[in-house]
């Protein structure tokens, strides 16, 4: 780092140019607030409004509760099949190379580009009552599982695909030449260097999954008990004028987000701490 | 290699911008006309289409444009109610209107005309598949086993409410008491997997395959016949006649209360007719035959709509409250 | 060898049924019948009127979330700033969080009965229902694209010229002008296609806060699922075609922009 030339009175700190306005930077921060922070600041207080009793009735009813399940154990399914999926496609995009591979590439991007209500149609048109191929799991968990799969698809790919390009190659040729199944030099020694970019693009998936609306509202029909999931749940509570009870449940949704967040956070630090 | 500078981006989304902004069509206020909001329950969209365009043919309605927005009958006028703007509202039912009266958002006097602010009527119907191959005919055939019976969310839905109250007025028709008609609702809602928020989306609930009979207005399952949908209708002999009102704002502009007059005039009644609705003009026919059930009843029978909305749909002590409860599904609370 | 193509069959298999086919079903489906009854379908005004409110919106939110993203971005690597961990978990939130959430959330700030509701009504200010409200869920929702785009791209460039340019005399703004912006111009390219995209994308943060209107205030993605709903399914499918079309198109333009945004 340089120092400032003692003869320049025109300096004016150690690094000016990086020297933000402080009208930019309040700005920048009052922007924030408007969008962001206020908003889920009124949410936060509408999910208390009835007291620590009145938030706990709204969770605690008999439909809330049965999306909730719903909702988390189809996030989990989804999960575990775009990681093992993803992660293969990651290796084949990383690993492999044949004819065509950029554009399949560029496909896999597809679902973060794609409107969630076009591929709630789209899904429909295909898996619905008129389908073409047959397949008709409109108003059931499978519509649900197929919707959830497209939209998820990316995350663990691109989350997996940069560990991948960096990692150093040695101890897999080193192991390979004494023997090892492909297989063993995969399972013991690169999957352990992927599993922190697996489990925090999984997790953001499982967070994806949480929330989807457009996507899943067309073929999940709505059914409570059998096809509800909170987000279309909320929605409904919303439209039935039941603000509170909407903003309880969003607030679990909320409290969810944030320790996923977390979670990846904590992921990635021990990712970096496990590079040599 | 190309270099495709910051500027020429700009410069471009400029272009795009400029070419959407062309493409537009034209404005939605035509210069020298007023502009009328139309908010309505889930229904009319297609008859409103053909309705807006005649009075735009009238000496009235010249220049008079519109901007259109249908939901579900009880969210629609919550919305009115909390702000959203509107000029001319069709409810699914009077209290929806009666709501804004209250807040000083419609004349009380929006219900002195000849019609009692009531513009078209339908029955309640029973929607079954092309064939009716469950045979369903009756209230009761609503509850043998395995029928899924699809109707909206009352707390939403006006056409729920219509739906209930037919369900209800029928068992007493039938000689039931009223405590026994109230087991009816209780029973018939064991039927019912999934509630939509609008009698629309029943409707496309029902087209999607869900469900065995679904109960809606008479108009519904005319329109999704002429949609193409594969449905037949059977109209029981007990049900309810559906009364659905129109009102103005305090705050509309003279145009919104020349369509509300030009709503009821032959011409337009015949349109409604058309699209299946029952004109309230006597007179007026159209394409469709409107039978007379033999045992129809109003709401008036029923005690009115005061006492119906506080004793079913009170949101907490409701009748209805309770039957949701039964089932698992919460209500506004 | 085997294995290779075992792989390649299995990544590329999934890839194509989960992906493609949904996608290349709706294309066949709308064109079917010829392209006149995809153009008479987006042409019809409503359809029209929706196209050119979801361009408004992003020509309106994405150089807001723009200039937004590189104040913050640099804000975040060149200075130490407190809540610093606070804005980035804020900044990571619009990836994790329901859109309908989201909705629910400017509803209670905005609505008539929200925090703000008596205030902006005394001004004759609709948010919710109208064009604000959409604007300002569709700005959640693309909030962070361009910020976690430029932060690398700020980190890897480095100070150096910066500071030298400081000790030649340059001010605050010119250095951020000539020496910056240049430095993270593929950063910021690339964040504003992926704003663009998720800004046309939006629906279920719009749909809550927008209300029913229908002709004059329906985004794109609102009107595809209103006449979806209303058995027009040749207006739903034409637009979907559009958006996704757009969405193909972004998707080319991110792989053409990516090397260049990492270099």
């Amino acid at each position: 780092m340089s120092q400032p030339a003692a003869s320049a009175p025109r300096v004016r700190s150690l690094n000016p140019a990086a020297a933000l306005p402080g009208l930019a930077a309040g700005t920048a921060v009052l922007y924030l607030s408007l969008v962001v922070l206020l908003p889920l600041a009124a949410l936060v207080w509408q999910a208390q409004a009835g007291g620590w009793d009145g938030f706990l009735h709204a969770i605690r009813a008999p439909d809330v509760q049965a999306a909730l399940k719903l909702s988390i154990s189809v996030a989990l399914i989804v999960v575990v099949v775009n990681s093992v999926f993803g992660t293969i496609l990651a290796w084949v995009l990383v690993r492999d190379d044949f004819p065509g591979k950029s554009a399949v590439n560029a496909v896999v991007d597809l679902p973060f580009a794609l409107p969630t209500i076009v591929v709630g149609v789209i899904l429909l048109l295909l898996y619905g009552p008129s389908s073409p191929i047959g397949i008709d799991v409109a108003y059931t968990r499978k519509g649900i599982v197929l919707a959830l799969m497209f939209e998820t698809l990316p995350f663990v790919v691109r989350s997996v695909q940069p560990v991948l390009l960096e990692l150093d190659r040695e101890m897999e040729q080193a192991a390979a030449s004494l023997g090892a199944a492909p297989l063993t030099v995969f399972r013991r020694i690169v999957l352990p260097n992927l599993l922190p970019a697996i489990l925090s693009g999984g997790a953001l998936a499982f967070a994806k999954a949480l929330g989807e609306y457009g996507s899943v509202v067309l073929i999940s029909g709505n059914v409570p008990f059998s096809t509800q999931v909170v987000p279309v749940l909320i929605r409904g509570r919303i439209e039935s004028d039941d603000q509170a009870g909407a903003a309880a449940i969003s607030l679990v949704l909320l409290g969810l987000a944030l320790l996923i967040l977390l979670g990846i956070s904590l992921l990635q630090r021990w990712g970096t701490r496990h590079d040599r | 290699m190309y270099r495709i500078q910051l500027r020429t981006i700009a410069l471009g989304l400029l272009a795009v911008a400029m070419l959407a902004a062309g493409c537009g069509g034209g404005s939605s206020s035509s210069g020298g006309g007023s502009s009328v909001r139309l908010v309505a329950y889930s229904t009319p969209a297609d008859a409103y289409a053909e309705l807006i365009k005649a009075f735009g043919q009238t000496s009235a309605g010249k220049g008079v444009s519109f901007s259109q927005s249908y939901g579900p009958s009880g969210s629609q006028s919550r919305a009115v109610d909390a702000g959203q703007p509107a000029d001319f509202v069709h409810f699914a039912l009077e209290p929806d209107v009666k709501r804004l009266v209250d807040d000083g958002k419609v004349s009380s006097s929006w219900d002195q005309n000849q019609y009692k602010g009531v513009l078209v009527d339908s029955v309640v119907s029973f929607v079954v598949r092309k064939g009716n191959p469950k045979g369903i005919h009756t209230w009761d055939d609503l509850l043998k086993p395995g029928i899924e019976v699809i109707t909206p969310n009352p707390f939403t839905s006006g056409g729920a409410r219509w739906n209930i109250m037919a369900a209800y007025g029928a068992q007493l028709k039938e000689g039931k008491t009223p405590a026994q008609a109230v087991q009816y609702l209780y029973q018939l809602f064991k039927h019912v997997p999934v509630q939509d928020g609008s009698a629309s989306d029943a409707l496309t609930t029902f087209t999607n395959g869900k469900g065995d009979v679904l109960l809606s207005y008479e108009n519904e399952a005319i329109r999704a016949q002429q949609g193409g949908a594969s449905v037949d209708y059977v109209i029981p002999d007990q049900t309810i006649k559906i009364e659905t009102v129109a009102a103005v704002t305090k705050t509309a502009p003279p145009a919104a209360k020349k369509f509300l007059q030009y709503l009821y005039t032959p011409a337009a009644q015949k349109i409604w007719a058309d699209n299946g609705y029952r004109p309230v003009v006597p007179g007026v026919t159209g394409k469709y035959q409107f039978p007379t059930p033999p045992q129809l009843f109003t709401i008036d029978d029923l005690g009115g709509w005061d006492k119906v909305m506080t004793d079913f749909f009170d949101p907490s002590k409701g009748i209805m409250a309770k039957v949701e409860q039964s089932i698992g599904v919460s209500t506004s609370s | 060898m085997i294995a290779r193509w075992g792989l390649r069959i299995v990544a590329l298999g999934y890839l194509a049924m989960l992906l493609l086919v949904p996608v290349g079903m709706i294309l066949y489906h709308t064109f079917k019948d010829g392209f006149a009854p995809f153009w008479d379908a987006i042409t019809q005004p409503d359809a029209l009127h929706a196209l050119r409110l979801t361009i408004e919106i992003a020509l309106i939110v994405v150089p807001l979330n723009t200039i937004f993203g590189i104040i913050i971005a640099i804000m975040l690597v060149r200075h130490r700033v407190p809540g610093a961990t606070l804005i980035s978990a804020v900044l990571a939130l619009p990836f994790a969080l329901s859109p309908v959430v989201v909705g629910l959330a400017l509803i209670l700030t905005y609505g008539q009965t929200g925090w703000f509701g008596a205030d902006l009504a005394r001004e004759g200010v609709t948010v919710i229902f109208s064009l604000p409200g959409m604007v300002l869920a569709t700005m959640f929702v693309s909030l962070p694209f361009v910020a976690r785009e430029v932060m690398p791209v700020l980190r890897e460039v480095g100070e150096e010229q910066e500071q030298a340019a400081a000790t030649l005399g340059a001010g605050a703004f010119t250095t951020f002008r000539r020496i910056t912006l240049p430095a993270i111009r593929w950063g910021v390219v690339y964040g504003v296609i992926l704003a663009t995209a998720r800004c046309i994308g939006e629906y279920g943060a719009v749909a809550v806060v927008s209300g029913n209107v229908i002709g004059s205030s329906e985004t794109a993605t609102v009107y595809v699922n209103r006449s979806y709903e209303s058995f027009d399914k040749q207006g739903a499918y034409s637009v979907a075609v559009v958006l996704a079309l757009v969405a193909l198109a972004t998707v080319l333009l991110m792989t053409l922009f990516k090397p260049r945004s990492e270099a």
